[in-house]
This record gives C-alpha cells, sequence and structure tokens, in this order.
C-alpha cells in the first residue's frame, strides 16, 4: 500500500490551493451575495488545466487522473462553494462525456473551446420537472429524427450552468418505448432556436453557480450531435455521475476544512471566561471529531479515485466516498458556526455560507438516499 | 531569441527566522521559487511570446532546489540547468555572479538573462549588475516592461523617483519588477512535463571554475535594541478641552 501522493499531485495541489486562495476566495462572499458567476477565474483557469481536467491534452485539456481532479475539487471547495460547484459541473458533467463517448467531430469542434476557459463552460441536463433520481423511468424530454436532424422537446430542471454554457448535453428519450436502452446524449448549443433558459434559481447556498430550468421546443441539431450510440444514454449517465460523486464529495472536504481552520482561528482569539475558546476542552473535543471526520473522508475519496484509476469497479466506493464525505460536511461546518456563535450566524463571517454551500451536496449527483440505495444494492446483491 | 532566466530557492515568505551562536537559519521552513523570480520567469516567457525562442531556467543551489526549477518549467520554460557544488554552500552576491556569469557562458548565445529584482532571503539585489558586469553585458535593472525591437531592448525602469525609459543593444542583463506582470500559473500539463524533465546538474569542474572566495562575511550578529514606549490617553470634558490639552503637549515636548 502507498498512502503517499505523487510528486506531480503535490505540486498540483500547491499550485490549486494558490489558484483558490487568490482567485476564488477573496470573490467568495460577492459572487454569493450578487448571485453572479466568478468569470474571471474560469478565464484564468483555462491555462491552468482547470477547465480540461476530464478532456485529453490533444484537445487543449489537462485529463488529470482522479486523485488529481480530488485534490483539485477539495482545494476550489476550501476557496468557493459555488465556483468549485460551476467547475464540477463543467469538467465532470459536460465536458467528460464527449470526451469518453463523442464522435471525433464533436471532440474537435468543443473540446479545445471550453477547455481554454476563453469562451463558456459545458452544461449536463439531467433531471426534469417530474424526474430526478429516477432517470430511467421519469425523463419526458423527447428526440425523435426527422431528416439529418434530431427534434428536441421537453424541458429540465436544476440545470446547472445552463446561462454560462456552450452547449447544453440533454438527455433525452429516443425511445419511446421506454426500457433501460431508450435514452441518449444529445449536444445542443446553447444558441439554438427553440432552447429557453430560464431566469436562474432563488437558492439557498452555491448562488455563484446559477441553476436554470431550460425548456425545448422544437430545437433542431444535426444527427452529429448524439453523443455516443443511440439508446446508451442512461449508462453513460451512470458512469458520469459516479466520477461526478467523487469530485462533489472533495469540493465538500474543502467546504468542511474550510471552516474548521476558520473556527480554529475564532477559537484561539476569542476568550471567554478569561482564556481563549480554544483552552476549553468542549470545543477541543470539537475540533478532535472535526479533524478525524475530515481525514476520514479524504482517505476514502482517495480509495474511491484510485479504484477508478485502477480501471476497476467503484460504484459502491464512489457513493459511499460521497455520502460520507457531503453529510460530514454539514456536521463540520455546524459545529464550526457552533464555535463561532452568534457571529458564526453572521454573513459577515465566511462560515455560514459554506453551511449554506454544503446543503446541496447530500443532494446533487445523486441525493444521500439514492448513495445508500446503491450501497445496499452492492451489498445485498 | 535565447533567454535565460536566472532563479533562486529561497525559504518560504513565512519562514521564522533564527539567529543563534552567530549563525542565520531558517530552520526548517519549506523551500520555494524566489518569489521576485516568478516575475523573471514571467518576464522571461512574455519575450518568448513576443519574438519567440526559448527561455532557459539557471539556478544556483543543492539539489532541492531542482524543485524551484521544476515551477519555472511547469510554468512554461522551455529547460532548466541546475549549478550545484559542495564548494558552494557558501556564496555572497559577487560569489553568486561569478558561478552564474560562468554559467551562462557554458549555456552560451544569450540574448537576455533576466533576474528578479532581489531575494527574499538576503535581498541586496546586487547578483544582476554584478553578473552584467562579469559577462561584460549592458544592465537594465528594475524593468517594468520590455520590448525588443532588431538587436536592441527597451525597457521602462519603475524607480523612485519616478518611470526612465532606457536602451540597450542584446546581449543584456535585465532585471524585472512586479510590474512586468502577475506571473502565471504553472500548469498541469506543465507540471507534467516539468516531472519528467532530465535537470542537468553542472558541478564548477563543469563550469571551468573554483569555488568563488568569500568577499562579505557576517562578524556580529546584533538584536536590536529594544524600543519602548509610553502612552498617555489625553482626557477631557469636550474636545475643545481635549485639543487644547494636546496642542499644549505638543508644544511643551518641542514636537512643532
Amino acid at each position: 500500500m502507498d498512502f503517499e501522493l505523487s510528486e506531480e499531485q503535490k505540486v498540483w495541489q500547491k499550485i490549486v490551493h494558490d489558484f483558490a486562495e487568490k482567485e476564488l476566495r477573496p470573490m467568495a462572499r460577492e459572487v454569493d451575495e450578487k448571485e453572479e458567476f466568478n468569470w474571471e477565474a474560469f478565464r484564468k483557469a483555462g491555462p491552468v488545466g482547470l477547465a480540461g481536467m476530464s478532456i485529453p491534452e490533444e484537445y487543449g485539456g489537462s485529463n488529470v487522473d482522479m486523485i488529481s481532479n480530488a485534490i483539485a475539487f477539495e482545494e476550489l471547495g476550501w476557496g468557493c462553494g459555488s465556483t468549485a460547484l460551476a467547475f464540477t459541473a463543467h469538467n465532470g458533467l459536460g465536458t467528460s462525456p464527449i470526451a469518453l463517448y463523442g464522435s471525433e467531430e464533436l471532440k474537435k469542434k468543443w473540446l479545445p473551446i471550453v477547455s481554454s476557459g476563453k469562451y463558456k463552460l459545458g452544461a449536463l441536463a439531467l433531471t426534469e420537472p417530474g424526474a430526478g433520481s429516477d432517470i430511467q423511468g421519469g425523463v419526458t424530454t423527447r428526440a425523435e429524427k426527422d431528416g439529418d436532424e434530431w427534434v428536441i422537446n421537453g424541458a429540465k430542471m436544476w440545470n446547472t450552468n445552463a446561462s454560462i454554457a456552450e452547449y447544453i448535453i440533454t438527455l433525452v428519450r429516443t425511445d419511446p418505448k421506454g426500457g433501460s436502452k431508450s435514452l441518449s446524449m444529445i449536444l445542443v448549443p446553447t444558441d439554438a432556436k427553440g432552447l429557453s433558459i430560464a431566469p436562474a434559481e432563488k437558492k439557498m447556498g452555491l448562488r455563484g453557480s446559477p441553476t436554470h430550468s431550460v425548456t425545448y421546443d422544437n430545437v433542431r441539431v444535426p444527427l452529429g450531435n448524439l453523443i455516443g450510440p443511440e439508446g446508451r444514454g442512461l449508462q453513460q449517465t451512470l458512469t458520469t455521475l459516479d466520477a461526478g460523486r467523487i469530485s462533489i464529495g472533495a469540493i465538500s472536504i474543502g467546504l468542511a476544512r474550510a471552516a474548521m481552520e476558520a473556527a480554529i482561528q475564532y477559537a484561539k482569539d476569542r476568550k471567554a471566561f478569561n482564556q481563549s475558546l480554544a483552552d476549553f476542552q468542549a470545543i477541543q473535543f470539537k475540533f478532535a471529531n472535526m479533524e478525524m471526520e475530515i481525514e476520514l473522508a479524504r482517505t476514502y475519496i482517495y480509495k474511491a479515485a484510485w479504484l477508478k484509476e485502477q480501471g476497476r469497479p467503484y460504484s459502491k466506493e464512489a457513493a459511499i466516498a460521497k455520502l460520507y464525505a457531503t453529510e460530514m460536511a454539514e456536521r463540520v461546518i455546524y459545529d464550526a458556526i457552533q464555535i463561532h456563535g452568534g457571529y458564526g450566524y453572521s454573513r459577515e463571517y465566511g462560515v455560514e455560507r459554506m453551511y449554506r454551500d454544503a446543503r446541496l451536496m447530500t443532494i446533487g449527483e445523486g441525493t444521500s438516499e439514492i448513495q445508500r440505495l446503491v450501497i445496499s444494492r452492492h451489498v445485498l446483491a | 531569441m535565447k533567454i535565460i532566466a536566472c532563479i533562486k530557492q529561497v525559504p518560504d515568505s513565512e519562514a521564522k527566522v533564527k539567529a543563534e551562536g552567530g549563525q542565520v537559519s531558517w530552520g526548517d521552513a519549506p523551500l520555494v521559487i524566489n518569489p521576485f523570480d516568478e516575475y523573471a520567469v514571467e518576464g522571461a516567457l512574455q519575450q518568448k511570446e513576443a519574438t519567440g525562442g526559448t527561455v532557459t531556467a539557471l539556478c544556483v543551489g543543492p539539489e532541492s532546489a531542482k524543485e524551484a526549477l521544476k515551477h519555472a518549467l511547469a510554468m512554461g520554460a522551455d529547460e532548466a540547468i541546475l549549478v550545484s557544488d559542495a564548494a558552494l554552500s557558501d556564496l555572497d552576491t559577487v560569489g553568486a555572479a561569478k558561478v552564474l556569469a560562468a554559467a551562462i557562458k557554458k549555456v552560451g548565445d544569450a540574448d537576455m538573462v533576466v533576474f528578479g529584482r532581489q531575494t527574499l532571503d538576503n535581498g541586496a539585489g546586487l547578483t544582476p549588475p554584478q553578473t552584467a558586469r562579469l559577462l561584460g553585458y549592458p544592465m537594465l535593472g528594475l524593468a517594468g516592461s520590455i520590448k525588443v525591437e532588431g538587436s536592441a531592448v527597451t525597457v521602462e525602469r519603475v524607480l523612485e523617483e519616478g518611470r526612465q525609459i532606457m536602451k540597450a543593444n542584446l546581449p543584456a542583463v535585465l532585471s524585472v519588477v512586479q510590474s512586468i506582470g502577475e506571473p502565471r500559473y504553472p500548469s498541469f500539463m506543465g507540471i507534467r512535463k516539468a516531472s519528467k524533465a532530465n535537470i542537468p546538474v553542472w558541478s564548477l569542474a563543469d563550469l571551468g571554475i573554483s569555488a568563488p572566495a568569500v568577499v562579505v562575511t557576517r562578524s556580529e550578529l546584533i538584536t536590536p535594541p529594544t524600543n519602548t514606549r509610553e502612552v498617555e490617553m489625553i482626557t477631557g470634558e469636550s474636545p475643545a478641552e481635549i485639543a487644547e490639552k494636546l496642542a499644549d503637549k505638543i508644544i511643551a515636548e518641542k514636537v512643532l
């Protein structure tokens, strides 16, 4: 066994940390309050390789290994939950299906654009007004062939990045008979006629990462915009989500770490009853729990990432990692706020924002309940 | 254009200096590329992008300094060279300049040698002009912008008194300041390249020189005298009364 990061990974960790410290953290409060995406960070992310983490170098990406991916998202999450989420929705969901399953033509056309950071991001639309976790049975957005085009009709919900994306990879039903081979992924440019992106949803947290409902009214795209074979959309989606779970877990660890660091600083500075808060055992034990949980979550995230990197099955491990890391983050940040007392509840201090940001992590890219379902199916199989 | 960026590995800026028994040490502080030298690499890369050519990062230091060179490679430098020799443990600025000048000659055909304005550890800022003098190249220090036209280079120097435009023929030695532009982040692609890079290590024998004699030594370490201050709060019924008392004090103390 080897628990040591490679030299490459250690340097990468330092660079992404510096990037998060300079480009994300100073803007974290502002992007949350103004509900604006941090475009400048995305522009600078391109040359670093943070906009093409799932994209091969020949298409302008950095194609990082899965552990480096987890390292990057922990640091980005430490810097700003909103920006980290937009970046993972871009890298993991918005670009990897093209890199993994897209035609050469689609790869050449789109991947250099979205990995450069100079233009817009990628997005993936799965959820619908009546379909969340139940992808196979619930998706009603239809795509039908008409000559050399697909004609798409339907609606999607909770689509991260839609308004800041070049295209939306849309999960559609291509076979009305249903079943596991009735769904497909189709790339829809955001300037396509008939595509409407609604104003951003008013959210509890992650407000610097825009989320939208999207409607498709006779949207026409070339047949070549199909990603992967027709009818493979469900399998492609599930594979994409497995990898995405590692990133969401890593962001959660970053959020928890940032909150813990803030709480440590506060506990050392704040005096009560003639000593600092950090001198009280009730506070010390909270930090012991935080440290334990963060360390455990990270170790398991790395395990899941390592399995993926080895090309071994990791679906159960990704579910465990995501479930534990995201619920851990809520507990850790809860305590970080508790240590801050009234100040923790104030928007002057970052921990309340981290708490709001962390809340989504147990919902997006597979709820905690779905993760438990995945795990129990493996256990009871 | 062949550009050489001279860099140094220094203790992190948060390192605590220890002075014990006449010796100054950095303890076990993490070592990083001298932050001022990141601007040197940035300036060199900008010139490469503007006029073509290559950037070679050059460093004198222990084996560990390869990490600083890898940082330069990850930023986009084409190659890196380390000069390392057990005989170089005690270098002053002239000594460093002698070793660098010899290494720059060995690299050969340099059009431009770029330094950061100073190092973070000793901070004298003397090595760049000393190197220029040894090479016989013109020295353009504290450049905030660089423009190469034909065989000449024009820089805008950022000085306390203002800006100064200077022009010199290439080859030349430059030192750059922060106005050159924020150093780019190393990229993952660059890190991958750097981790595979073979960094040659040159000894003094490779350079054909012997260890430079030390000119500057520390004769004594003195703790700065402690500065004690007393604070007196002036109170009064009204702002006018407080101001009057304060004015009297200022006059009595002969501050004015």
